[in-house]
């Protein structure tokens, strides 16, 4: 079951995505960095949780995933350490997926030569 | 054309805007949104897969799960661009592979594979961000705000 919701809902919101690139005529970047804004937000109002515990990867996978975590590390830090700790704790969460993006794509440099 | 670039721009220039977009092929949008629905959606079944593997095979939590995951879905990701088989994906699926993660291990990868020419340093080094920086920067600047309300507001809670 969470297959089909994983489905459904990774599905939507890349078809949020394809939506403005299509009508609005928006470059890729500019469309990634405002789902990774709707993420932030939505993890913020706390209405980005709820829909993980249904969707699972449908929610974790697409970028909007990358907002919510930001916000999530932030403000869990932020209630341990007051201001000091919105700061520190931004990257707590997503620091291995930045990490792992960073040594993965320096390993595809090493290995690899760029095409045409 | 940017509007305000446009304002700026000679008649001549405007008139040939105009005539460049009248004359710009329609996007099948319909078939776009489908397959960046079913794409995206794919995807997402992958990684819903690999996290299964972990709660199941490795015996993690759920929430333990989400790192892993994502760290596969940017190796396999970074593999498929070195191999030059993602940028054909991506050009087939649009955002159906630019919207997960896929997209911003794929923006890193090229980037740096791209810049080998210029350097490890100031080529591979610098310019890995290029594309991804967008994203991290939007990210942590709505994450600080959303962050800083969220601890004046309701402190402790």
């Amino acid at each position: 079951m969470t297959y089909l919701w994983a489905f459904l809902v990774g599905g939507a919101i890349c078809l949020v995505g394809q939506l403005l690139m299509d009508a609005f005529r928006l470059p890729p970047a500019n469309v990634v960095s405002i789902l990774v804004v709707a993420g932030a937000v939505l993890g913020g109002l706390g209405l980005y949780d709820p829909i993980v515990r249904f969707a699972g990867a449908g929610a974790t996978v697409p970028i909007t995933s990358f907002g919510n975590a930001l916000v999530q590390g932030a403000i869990a830090e932020g209630k341990a350490h007051g201001l000091v700790g919105v700061i520190t704790g931004i990257f707590e969460l997503t620091s291995a997926g930045i990490s792992a993006a960073i040594v993965f794509a320096f390993l595809t440099a090493v290995f690899f030569r760029p095409k045409g | 054309m940017p509007k305000a670039q446009l304002k700026r721009a000679t008649p001549v220039m405007q008139a040939y805007q105009a005539f460049a977009s009248a004359r710009e092929p329609a996007r099948p949008m319909a078939r776009n949104l489908a397959i960046a629905f079913v794409a995206g959606g794919l995807v997402c079944v992958i990684g819903q897969a690999v996290s299964d593997f972990f709660v199941h095979v490795c015996g993690f939590s759920r929430k333990d799960a989400g790192n892993p995951t994502v760290a596969v879905l940017i190796a396999l990701t970074c593999l498929l661009t070195g191999l030059g088989v993602f940028d054909k994906i991506a050009q087939f699926t649009g955002a159906g592979t630019a919207i997960p993660v896929t997209g911003f291990a794929n923006a890193m990868a090229s980037a740096a594979l791209e810049s080998k020419t210029e350097g490890w340093v100031l080529g591979v080094g610098a310019n890995m961000f290029k594309l991804a920086g967008a994203v991290i920067v939007w990210g942590v600047v709505a994450a600080f705000f959303i962050g800083l309300l969220h601890t004046l507001v309701a402190p402790g809670r």
